[in-house]
């Protein structure tokens, strides 16, 4: 059946793969195209990448980079990170992206993403959901833009099933209260959206430790894990993050 | 005009990059290209048929670019592999848009049925159908697998992703099968011909073993 996925996601922002704490304080932590390879000989179910400089000095940078990973490296490709127009998406999958995420312009014209979908197919749209607890709503998660600076009025939950009726093929949903933490996905959070679709989802933000991960799956419902910090500086290989899990119960592609 | 080893069926849908980088990965020596002329497909030694997004478009863009009689031809004369979409559209028909296919194998495309599937946990399974799974490789009468599962073991897992799957009439071409939660065609063959629901190009060393068998594949 099925295997769960493991998604190490690289930050990059000026040709090189950095982590932040909170989206702040970025450190670095090498070049994109070896920190690819490196994964997928450690058996990376995919690899998502995620531009976080957006703005738009640098994106020839990027295109080159996923061109020279998608060359070397063959497991799917996300890609995202100021992702505006369709016209975008289109240059992302032809330097070699199997999906594009989109965030922040998703919120801003839905209807980019039903363009998106209709154009490429649902298979390669992904939308990725930054979301935070928030108390003076009458809803419990709220959508937020920009790397987590603008909130939105939106419930994460309604929005995610509003997304996938536009076209997303998968959902990426980030805990910006989590993220950078160690602290663990908000599985709650996870667990109401999925229920809530048809579409695989991803979990991501506060993954620290190897049980994180089987939570993430297991209590919060989702179909795949991402993470960064734990990898990228050799806490955990990705084999022995998938051994863990699968002896938790949980199937892995091993 | 220069040899063609290779040629890939662009027929405009989308991202053929990956498939021509992997094939070019596995077989550095031959000519691989990308191509919507109908003429280079004809004179290629072997095609490779692949396609993502949905199957009324594919048809559609094919027929655009006046592709269906080379790809035809291929399909019934040469080394030919059809991916995700490019096996689909060897059918009959499809649900997806209710759209007729070239009609090379008789049977149907079908779409998942979302609400009724559940693992063994009682978790809702999602489609896409998206992610790696396994295929278990069809042996036949002298318990043999088809060549382009060589060096591949039974139950390795490929990446998918897809919302269809193919059912054909008869059951002997299927070559491969999956498990989602029941049983669907993964892969099929005849003659010259194999096709696959998965994705070679993106499931890692199992994807490049089987791109690598039909660069090599003498039908």
């Amino acid at each position: 059946m099925l295997a769960k996925r493991i998604i190490p996601c690289l930050d990059v922002t000026a040709g090189r793969v950095v982590k932040g704490i909170n989206f702040l304080e970025l450190r670095d932590a090498g070049d994109p195209v070896e920190v690819a390879k490196r994964y997928d000989e450690q058996g990376a179910d995919e690899l998502t990448f995620l531009d976080i400089t957006a703005s738009s000095d640098n994106r020839g940078l990027l295109l080159h980079i996923i061109e020279e990973v998608a060359a070397q490296v063959f497991i799917p490709l996300t890609v995202g990170g100021g992702v505006r127009e369709v016209e975008d998406v289109r240059r992302l999958l032809n330097a070699g992206a199997d999906k594009v995420s989109i965030n922040t312009t998703a919120v801003l014209n839905p209807k980019m993403v039903q363009d998106a979908a209709a154009r490429f197919g649902s298979q390669c749209i992904v939308v990725a959901i930054d979301a935070k607890k928030v108390e003076n709503q009458p809803f419990e998660w709220e959508v937020f833009t920009h790397g987590g600076r603008k909130a939105t009025g939106l419930d994460a939950v309604k929005w995610a099933e509003h997304m996938v009726s536009l076209g997303a093929g998968e959902l990426l949903i980030t805990s910006m209260d989590r993220d950078g933490t160690k602290i663990g996905f908000n599985n709650p959070l996870n667990r109401a959206i999925s229920n809530a679709v048809d579409v695989p989802i991803i979990a991501s933000g506060g993954a620290g430790s190897l049980q994180h991960l089987v939570d993430g799956i297991k209590l919060g419902g989702a179909d795949a894990v991402l993470a960064a910090s734990i990898f990228h500086y050799g806490e955990y290989t990705i084999q022995e993050a998938k051994e863990f899990m699968q002896k938790n119960g949980i199937e892995m592609r091993l | 005009m220069r040899k063609i080893d290779i040629a890939v069926v662009d027929y405009g849908m989308g991202n053929l990059r990956s498939v021509s980088k992997a094939l070019e990965h596995v077989a550095p020596e031959k000519s691989v290209l990308v191509t919507s002329c109908p003429d280079e497909i004809s004179k290629a030694e072997r095609v490779v048929f692949p396609g993502q997004g949905a199957m009324p478009d594919c048809i559609r863009e094919l027929d655009a670019r006046g592709l269906r009689e080379s790809v035809l031809f291929a399909a019934h004369n040469k080394p030919f592999l059809g991916i995700c979409i490019g096996l689909q559209m060897l059918f009959e028909h499809s649900e997806e848009g209710d759209a007729a296919g070239l009609g090379v194998f008789q049977g149907q495309v079908k779409r998942f049925a979302a609400a009724d599937m559940h693992d063994e946990h009682g978790e809702k399974l999602k489609v896409p159908h998206m992610g790696w799974n396994q295929v278990y490789q069809v042996v036949d009468s002298e318990n043999a697998a088809h060549a382009l599962w060589q060096g591949i073991e039974n139950g390795t897992r490929f990446y998918y992703v897809h919302s269809y799957y193919v059912a054909p009439a008869d059951q002997v071409i299927t070559t491969g099968y999956t498990r989602y939660p029941s049983e669907f065609t993964s892969a099929i063959a005849q003659n010259n011909l194999f096709a696959v629901q998965f994705h070679p190009e993106k499931s890692a060393t199992a994807g490049l073993q089987l791109l690598h068998n039909f660069v090599n594949w003498q039908p």
